[in-house]
């Protein structure tokens, strides 16, 4: 394996690692607290129990994210020198920010863990809803620094070093918004329905059972109204992508050739020696209405950019194929499940949703992993989208395969032990039924 | 030698400070993690529950402050993040393994461990065998982030490209004695500064007694290691050996951090705990301060100083005005936290 090719597989597999214990520790405080304050409000005391073993989970969860973020800020310089002496000034400043949030996040975070009989309730709560709320400032700030890497903005490059630095002006990347919205959706979406999956699992053999019913309640009423906007969010990125990194919506979309009135494929595999993507069902002036809200515009096709300028346009295609698949029908089950929630029904009266649910449980993540290969693959081979290559970037150590063998063995273990545990913990829910509990 | 502090300056001061919080804070979590791997006696299963209360629920917070310390070194300083990545990527790399297992194997076993009421004869296994993980990982993870210390005060990490040869660019500059002297001090200073805590935070008087009596040995080991490790800077790093013994200001910090070592000792010995916590700290801040005022004006001795690695002084006003924005939020938090899970006595609300 290629030193370079090992450092980006280190890095990528790091990252696809970390986003999930990252997005869970944004997601989860939310729920943890609208049951807290729900058990509060009613004396339910079910919620109150479903708050402590939430709780439970997510401190596994968040100290495994913590340390696996801690191995990113270091590989950013251990696999990646020559980028970050060039960026760090650049782009440092988000990291910083990112810094003091996260130190919020894990203060509060022990108070609300740990605090249950030291402190008030309402200060108790309070811990909970400063979690939330740093946690997700956390993500905004480096979902920031990423969003520069794609649009570049705040330097001026000279003789192969950047000049006239202006952090401030590089945080306001034009990327930022967009990928901040989705990303942040995201957490929301991929870890209220996964959550909701899981509870309603155990709904379809005790559909009485008091304890999943009300966590797949709070879940849903998190993770649903995310995954309906996510589309949107969606949107808005694509669009931005049109206009700042054409090549990445080329390999997106699988579009080789320049043309006003280009169709958006669906599915389809694009074969890069040919220069085109078979299979694909064609919706005629779809990809130009969606790209440029033109039916009639020009969409450039990779033809316009030199070959070396590329990205590996069959994965990018391909995951941005999976995202858009799965994300849709997480939206399309979230909209049924609000629309029976909107009226007042049971939710576990319509076996099929819950199914549907259960099968949508993974796909948050799914979309998540796919969604970070079309961002950072499809910069490729750029690691400053037209300005830095990854190439350029990588250490010069060699050997890059060990360090990433060794860490990738390392994080498979450590999935596997929290998979376990997480299991181990679902399967020691209460049994409560309604007609118990009331 | 300029005399005006810039921003350069400061903010190499405000990693300063935060590395010294690391070290007090997060140091003393690993030190804990020493004495779980060294509990014995009768008391042995008392000793590791005590470390386990003491260090959940504050360790992730103090484990931050050493991300603070990374993101304003590439943020401020990235000509010498990037030549501390690409020299010291082995026992950088080694001690983030050490870091991952130290914290996972905690976490594992705090949750679903002996007090939670919830283990089976089977799950007991597991939980002692996440034990030894995290006691292993805590053990190893200071010595590597000693030898990483130790290299960059050796002035052993000149720029990458001027040297051949892959055991002399990526293994010799940190593989050194005076490297593995500052990373058996960085170990003992750890356990030291968690088994002097400890004595202040533990309610049971026998178990006071145990702790007392570690933070004796520990104090011992320190004073060698210490001792060993300037032998050896003499030796084998002339300029930082040069720098602790000649500098304008090393007769004071000599004799600042000789008396907080022998105060630590003495309240120790005397039972008067609270004095030798403060002592202890004291003692061990002297320590990181002088290798710190030793290299300066050097951010990587022999030839990358501060200002010649700092970033545009923009980024540097930034950081500042960020960093005191970060502390209004974040010191009224730490303080909150420690009074909820450090105030004495340390047991639950009634």
């Amino acid at each position: 394996m290629p030193d370079l090719l090992a450092a980006r597989s280190q890095m990528a597999m790091s990252l696809g690692f970390h986003i999930i214990f990252a997005m869970v520790g944004i997601a989860m405080p939310v729920l943890m607290v609208v049951a807290e304050r729900r058990w509060q409000r009613t004396g339910d005391r079910i919620y109150l129990d479903l708050a402590h073993r939430w709780a439970k989970g997510t401190a596994i969860l968040f100290a495994v994210g913590a340390v696996s973020g801690t191995v990113l800020s270091f590989e950013l310089g251990l696999l990646w020198p020559t980028f970050m002496e060039h960026a760090g000034a650049i782009i440092g400043m988000p990291f910083s920010l990112e810094g003091f949030a996260f130190f919020t996040e894990a203060i509060f975070l022990g108070v609300y863990l740990y605090g249950w009989e030291r402190i008030s309730p309402r200060a108790h709560l309070a811990a909970g809803w400063a979690v939330a709320v740093s946690g997700m400032l956390s993500g905004v700030f480096v979902v920031i620094a990423n969003a520069w890497m794609n649009a570049p903005t705040g330097f001026r490059w000279v003789d192969g070093r950047a000049v006239d630095v202006d952090p401030i002006a590089a945080m306001m990347s034009p990327a930022a918004f967009p990928q901040v919205l989705h990303m942040t959706l995201a957490a929301y979406a991929a870890t209220g329905l996964v959550v909701a999956g899981i509870h309603a699992l155990p709904l379809l053999r005790h559909p009485r059972n008091a304890f999943h019913r009300r966590a797949l309640s709070v879940a849903l009423l998190i993770g649903a109204p995310a995954a309906l906007l996510q589309p949107l969010s969606g949107d808005l990125s694509a669009r931005l992508v049109a206009q700042w990194q054409p090549a990445k919506l080329a390999a997106m979309e699988g579009q080789f050739r320049t043309e006003r009135g280009a169709p958006l494929r669906v599915g389809g595999w694009p074969d890069e020696a040919a220069g085109e993507t078979r299979y694909a069902i064609e919706i005629p002036r779809g990809l130009s209405l969606l790209a440029f809200k033109d039916p009639g515009a020009e969409v450039k096709g990779l033809e316009a950019f030199p070959r070396p300028d590329w990205p590996p346009v069959t994965i990018v295609h391909v995951a941005f194929q999976v995202m858009v698949g799965l994300g849709s029908f997480m939206a399309l089950v979230s909209a049924a499940a609000l629309w029976v929630m909107s009226r007042r029904r049971e939710l576990t009266r319509h076996r099929w949703l819950l199914r549907t649910l259960v099968l949508a449980a993974p796909m948050g993540f799914i979309c998540t992993e796919a969604g970070w290969v079309v961002t950072e693959v499809g910069r490729q081979p750029w690691i400053v989208y037209g300005f830095m290559r990854t190439a350029e970037a990588v250490t010069p150590m060699p050997g890059l395969i060990v360090p990433f063998l060794v860490f990738t063995s390392l994080y498979a273990v450590l999935g596997v032990v929290v998979a376990w545990l997480l299991y181990e913990q679902v399967l020691r829910s209460p049994r409560t039924t309604e007609e118990d509990a009331a | 030698m300029t005399a005006a502090l810039g921003p350069a300056e400061l903010v190499a001061g405000c990693a300063l400070v935060a590395l010294t919080a690391y070290v007090l804070l997060g140091g003393a979590d690993f030190g804990g993690g020493v004495w779980d791997l060294l509990a014995s006696g009768p008391r042995r299963r008392q000793q590791r529950a005590l470390v386990a209360e003491a260090i959940g629920p504050i360790w992730e917070a103090n484990h931050v402050w050493l991300i603070i310390v990374v993101v304003l070194l590439f943020t401020c300083f990235p000509a010498a993040f990037a030549r501390l990545a690409v020299t010291l990527h082995i026992p950088l790399s080694l001690m983030l393994i050490g870091i991952v297992l130290r914290g996972s194997a905690f976490t594992f076993r705090s949750h679903y461990g002996a007090g939670h009421g919830e283990e089976s004869g089977d799950a007991a296994g597991t939980t002692e065998r996440w034990g030894r993980v995290f006691a292993i990982a805590s053990a190893g993870t200071p010595v590597l982030l000693g030898l990483c210390v130790g290299a960059l005060a050796g002035g052993a990490l000149p720029a990458p490209g001027g040297r051949t040869g892959f055991y002399a660019t990526f293994v010799a500059p940190w593989l050194t004695p005076f490297g593995l002297g500052v990373g058996v001090l960085t170990l003992a200073l750890f356990a030291f500064l968690a088994a002097v805590y400890l004595t202040v935070e533990v309610q049971d008087d026998d178990l006071r007694e145990d702790f007392r009596r570690r933070a004796l040995y520990a104090a011992v080991v320190v004073f060698v290691a210490a001792f060993g490790t300037l032998g050896l800077a003499l030796l084998e790093a002339p300029l930082m050996g040069r720098g602790l013994i000649t500098g304008p200001w090393a007769p004071a910090l000599h004799a600042a951090t000789g008396a907080a070592a022998v105060t630590a000792l003495w309240a120790l010995w005397r039972r008067r705990y609270r004095l030798a916590r403060v002592a202890a700290a004291g003692q061990v801040s002297l320590i990181l301060w002088g290798w710190a005022l030793a290299q300066y004006p050097y951010l990587i001795p022999p030839d990358l100083t501060i200002r010649a690695a700092a970033a545009p002084r923009v980024t540097l006003v930034l950081v500042l005005w960020g960093l005191a924005a970060g502390a209004l939020v974040l010191f009224p938090s730490l303080i909150y936290l420690l009074r909820v899970f450090k105030r004495e006595p340390a047991g639950p609300r009634a």
